[in-house]
């Protein structure tokens, strides 16, 4: 057992920001980093775009590779996961039966896959994809003329049709709600996607319920609500994340959604800290609304924002919450909560169009944006800047292209939080 | 050595923001700063090879349109996670309302 320091369960994309963090902001004692995965932290985002479409990809793309961790003084326990945490005694317990003490301890343990509950879809019916393991298992399968079948209209799920078509697969989306991209992205957008889906040939169903999935030879059926079948070589689900909150169950913290964590990301015990997909947290831009993301760049500022508060900082977290997602030629992005707005105003321009989320104050709460390539992003950024700031923009101007989003970031009333 | 070229002209970049310019299979940002001082460098953000030019200019750093990883555009410094290699500068001269930049 190495002496107490600062310990992170779960090497991903939180858990290996924070760990640079502690060094960053000049933490000289031990810091080990715990993950169940064999790899050094690497990128999950490119497994189901760039990964899923290059064959030569044969390792994932590394956040801090074994020199960096080396340089770092960061230790990496790869391959072995924490079954349970002693709080009275700042202890963490590994499979191995193992112990490690800990002064400040981070849960980033990420989330999992929805499995899917229909019979016929365990024992290998269905594959998934979070791990890079599992993009190459997906990968291999995902031939010239293959037939696939997803199942799931979210973003994991559109992200591997558009890939799979790539690979020269033909590709069936079923979506069991009544439309692609339910969650977070308004309709107008989730049209937009799913007209370049249909463009590329995916044959995209929505409003159906799914009755089981059958073995029918060497391929599958999906199994519709009014008996109709999809039959195809391989069914892959993307039906949205689960937290993963064994550890924090198994150790008596408190769980909600999520490991529940107040506005300094601490969670019921003064000494443990939760950062990323597996992290429930009050929001206050969103009236101290609770929240759970499963985004990217959420996980990088919060394992910053933990790790600063690991050492004492005593930070709030109150980031914009923001994503990417890129299918084909084009790239969406969505700052802030879409819902928690009552107005929307449409802006053109350039083959982009974006979306303008305000409340019944007029204050933008959100945005959300689709181009080709990165044509969004620079806009985006600038809402996300007046979200942050809780700007009232005029919407005559957020509607007209030629009103420029420096300025209105510039000029706008501000809203004031409300008591 | 040196090796100049000209970029673009001085009144295709606005004040405080960027463009791109192509030139011999080589992508360059050209940046006019608030102070309206030009500045040049590579084109693509040295974390995953994307075009700097669709980023946001703010004072004097770049901010990449992909993951959002900053860059000092007039030292070429990056400012943190996830950017790990520094953006290559190139000297900038205005005249006669063109901007040049060497190529070295
Ligand atoms: C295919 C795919 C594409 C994505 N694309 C985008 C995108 O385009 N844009 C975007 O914004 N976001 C995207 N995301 C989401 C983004 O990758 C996640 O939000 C991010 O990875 C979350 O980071 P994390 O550190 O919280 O969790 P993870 O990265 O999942 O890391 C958690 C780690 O902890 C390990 N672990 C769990 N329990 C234990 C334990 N008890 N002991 C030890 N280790 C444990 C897990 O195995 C895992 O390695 C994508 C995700 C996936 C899967
Ligand atoms: S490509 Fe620029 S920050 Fe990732």
């Amino acid at each position: 057992m190495t002496a107490a320091g600062m310990v992170i369960v779960g090497a991903g994309e939180a858990g290996a920001r924070a760990a640079s963090t502690l060094r960053e902001d000049g933490y000289e004692g031990p810091v080990t980093l715990i993950g169940d995965e064999p790899h050094a932290p690497y990128e999950r985002p490119p497994l189901s775009k760039a990964v899923m479409t290059t064959n030569d990809i044969g390792e994932p793309s590394s956040i801090l590779d074994a020199d960096r961790l080396g340089a770092a003084r960061i230790e990496h326990l790869a391959g072995r996961r924490v079954s349970r945490l002693d709080l009275a005694n700042r202890l963490a317990v590994l499979d191995d039966g193992s112990v490690q003490a800990y002064e400040k301890l981070l849960i980033a343990t990420g989330a999992g896959p929805r499995r899917l509950s229909l019979p016929g879809a365990g024992e290998g019916g269905v594959l998934y994809l979070r791990t890079f393991a599992d993009a190459l298992a997906l990968r291999g399968r995902l031939r010239p003329g293959s037939r696939l079948a997803v199942i799931g209209g979210g973003f994991i799920g559109l992200e591997i049709a558009a890939s799979a078509v790539e690979r020269g697969c033909a590709v069936t989306l079923v979506e069991m709600a009544p439309r692609i991209l339910m969650r977070g992205v308004p309709a107008e957008v989730a049209q937009i996607v799913r007209a370049r889906h249909e463009a590329a040939g995916v044959r995209v169903m929505t409003g159906l319920a799914i009755e089981r999935i059958e073995r029918r030879g060497e391929g599958s059926a999906v199994v519709l609500g009014d008996g109709a079948a999809v039959e195809c070589d391989l069914v892959v689900a993307g039906i949205g994340a689960v937290p993963e909150t064994a550890l924090a169950e198994a150790s008596g913290l408190a769980v909600e959604n999520g490991v529940r964590a107040d506005g300094a990301l601490r969670t019921s015990d003064p000494h443990v800290f939760a950062a990323g997909d597996c992290c429930s947290f009050p929001h206050p831009l969103y009236g101290g609304r609770r929240l759970r993301l499963e985004a990217w760049r959420n996980a990088q500022d919060q394992g910053a924002t933990a790790a600063r508060n690991m050492l004492g900082a005593g930070e709030r977290y109150e980031a914009v919450p923001w994503f990417w997602s890129d299918q084909y030629d084009q790239g969406l992005q969505v700052a802030g909560l879409a819902d928690a707005g009552t107005r929307v105003v449409r802006r053109e321009g350039g083959g982009a169009s974006l979306f303008f989320h305000l409340d019944d104050a007029g204050r933008l709460v959100a945005v959300s944006a689709i181009g080709p390539g990165n044509a969004v992003a620079r806009d985006v950024k600038l809402a996300e800047m007046m979200i942050a700031r809780r700007l009232a923009p005029d919407p005559a101007a957020l509607a007209d292209p030629n009103a420029k989003l420096k300025a209105l970031l510039a000029t706008s009333p501000t809203i004031a939080a409300a008591a | 050595m040196s090796n100049w070229v000209e970029a673009c002209a001085a009144d295709e970049v606005e004040e405080e923001d960027v463009i791109r310019f192509d030139h011999e299979g080589r992508t360059f940002a050209i940046f006019r700063s608030p102070e309206d001082e030009y500045f040049a460098t590579d084109g693509l953000c040295t974390h995953e090879r994307v075009h700097l030019a669709d980023g946001l200019v703010m004072d004097d750093v770049i901010e990449c349109p992909k993951h959002n990883g900053r860059f000092n555009y007039k030292t070429g410094r990056g400012k943190g996670a996830p950017i790990c290699v520094d953006l290559k500068t190139y000297p900038v001269r205005v005249e006669g309302g063109r901007v040049l930049i060497d190529l070295g």
